[in-house]
């Protein structure tokens, strides 16, 4: 009676161990995969740039169709940034330093991760789809097959358009959501004009609209890769275009959020170095 | 010295697949494949659906790299040449797809243009030109240049898609179920441009089909790919190497019931499976 079970038990175990391992070693593989595909991209782009009838449709895209969406997302971020901050800084009666901490949040965090957000649910996931489709109706294939590389023809030109229009997209995102928290302070809740932009001025600097812009850069960076590896992966089959695109926007947010921590641990590091006494809002 | 260096090119295949093994994941579809192709010849391959026909065509254009084994296309070994020099090579083919894969963002006439306009090496207006010139080939009217791929039909997309593949002049034709999807009208059509392709640009071709009509009406020579799940572990892969007309006589009873289109022991398979499920 008493071997049978402890066979099973150790056979499971071994189940166990083997299928955490396929798991690890599949991880380790696609890590490895994404690398490679970021290297060939890379130097693809060094030997010779897209087209300009290829590149313009990408920035155009990524650049002129976000904007509305990021827009609209920025200012409603700052207005919800003045809502929920109201309430807290009246009961210590710091009310008037509302627009200090709207705007640092928005031109550190919010408008970057909030840009880098919105592009990858509208052009990542898109992008994955799109490649997604060319891949399953062999398109990518006939590309190849045509003397064109897929990699130089179809990911460069969309590398280049997040990696370069991010940037004017999070400017978007930090000026709407400003414009947003300040109507709803000033206008709304009706805190003093003059104090509210004294304190802005006092506690953001143009290293915090930088850094901001600098961490942009690798989010854009980070959601074409994603979101074209994904694609140029892509299982067949409609749920396999389905699966790319839903992955491209999953595994491009956990990776902006990463990369928000990473760099917002350095860029702090930076700024403690050059100004250690920092600015109080007290 | 240049004429026996280019009678040695002449005797040399275009295509030779040497001992070709391919593996996705645990799924063996190619073993141990052995073919050559003749310069000038038309070969067809033939097999069941699912045999591994279309993988050895995207092997011998490098598009599948094969798990182990050699593919030299004019004396290159495609798997030792870089990524910009196995592009360079793959202009020498012309690929036709088995949906004509056509470029949907692009217009019939950019699709066909596609190839020239990546190499760079015509003016605009000769590339125009060239574009309407492969069309008409193909027996399509100007009009359909402005055209968006999902306007066509499917006889016009696999001509479009037959067009764009002879824009660059290759010197290897492969075509992937050309005929496959269209009413025998348009079959008998595709299967005549591809004569004529032949006839007109002296090419070498490779077909991949299982449409007889095409094997018998297009093919210098057929080469018959049977599955590897359905094969003894030292039985080769290829169980027909011949002439068309030579397939009615095999003895290879597979080969028999393939050409003739009889379902024998799938039959009996397919009720094995049925009894199971009851069970």
């Amino acid at each position: 009676m008493e071997g049978p079970p402890r066979r099973s038990l150790a056979a499971s175990g071994q189940e166990l161990v083997t299928d955490w391992g396929a798991v690890v070693i599949d991880g380790i593989v696609a890590i490895g995969d994404l690398g490679l595909f970021c290297m060939r991209t890379i130097s693809w782009m060094l030997t010779r740039l897209p087209r300009r009838e290829t590149l313009l449709p990408n920035f155009y895209q990524v650049g002129v169709m976000s904007l509305p969406v990021v827009a609209l997302t920025g200012t409603f971020i700052g207005m919800v940034l003045a809502v929920q901050s109201y309430g807290q800084f009246r009961q210590l009666g710091l009310e008037t330093r509302l627009g200090a901490v709207i705007n640092m949040s928005l031109v550190r965090e919010l408008g970057p991760v909030l840009a880098a957000t919105m592009l990858a649910g509208r052009v990542g996931s898109a992008m994955a789809a799109e490649l997604g489709t060319m891949r399953v109706t062999e398109q990518i294939d006939a590309l190849s097959s045509m003397g064109a590389n897929p990699i130089h023809y179809l990911v460069v030109p969309r590398f280049l358009a997040c990696l370069f229009l991010i940037p004017t997209l999070t400017i978007m995102a930090d000026f709407m959501g400003v414009v947003g928290g300040y109507f709803f302070t000033v206008e709304v809740l009706g805190i003093d004009k003059h104090h509210y932009w004294h304190n802005s001025e006092q506690f953001v600097g143009v290293f915090d609209l930088l850094s901001g812009i600098f961490k942009s850069f690798f989010f854009g960076a980070a959601i074409a890769m994603i979101s074209c590896y994904r694609g140029f992966n892509c299982m067949p089959g409609a749920e396999g275009v389905g699966r790319a695109a839903t992955a491209a926007f999953v595994y491009s947010f956990v990776l902006i959020l990463m990369i928000d921590l990473f760099l917002g641990v350095m860029i702090n590091a930076v700024y403690d170095t050059f100004w250690p006494e920092g600015v109080s809002l007290l | 010295m240049s004429d026996s260096s280019a009678t040695t090119r002449e005797q040399t295949p275009l295509v030779a697949v040497q001992d070709v093994h391919v593996t996705f994941g645990s799924q063996s579809v190619l073993r141990g494949v052995t073919l050559t192709v003749p310069r000038g010849q038309t070969l067809a391959i033939i097999g069941e659906s699912g045999c591994g026909k279309t993988v050895l065509l995207k092997t011998i254009i490098g598009l599948v790299r094969p798990t182990t084994g050699l593919v030299r296309f004019d004396g290159y070994n495609l798997a030792e040449l870089s990524d910009r020099e196995l592009t360079r090579q793959r202009v020498r083919f012309g690929y036709v797809f088995q949906n004509a894969a056509l470029f949907d963002s692009l217009t019939v006439g950019q699709n066909v243009a596609f190839p020239l306009r990546q190499q760079a090496s015509e003016s605009p207006s000769q590339i125009r030109e060239l574009v309407f010139a492969r069309l008409a080939e193909v027996g399509l009217p100007k009009s359909v240049i402005s055209k968006k791929p999902a306007e066509l039909s499917g006889g016009m997309r696999k001509r479009v898609g037959l067009a764009r593949a002879l824009i660059m002049n290759p010197e290897l034709m492969l075509y992937d179920e050309p005929t496959t999807g269209l009413d025998p009208i348009m079959s008998d059509v595709i299967n005549e441009l591809m004569l004529r392709t032949r006839k007109q640009h002296d090419v070498t071709s490779i077909i991949v089909t299982h449409d007889m009509r095409t094997a018998h009406k297009v093919a210098d020579r057929v080469v018959m790919i049977y599955p590897v799940g359905r094969l003894e572990s030292a039985e080769p892969q290829l169980i027909f190497d011949g002439s068309p007309g030579e397939l009615e006589t095999c003895g290879d009873r597979r080969v028999l019931q393939f050409v003739r289109g009889e379902a024998g022991e799938r039959l009996t398979e397919m009720q094995q499976t049925f009894s199971d499920r009851d069970l």
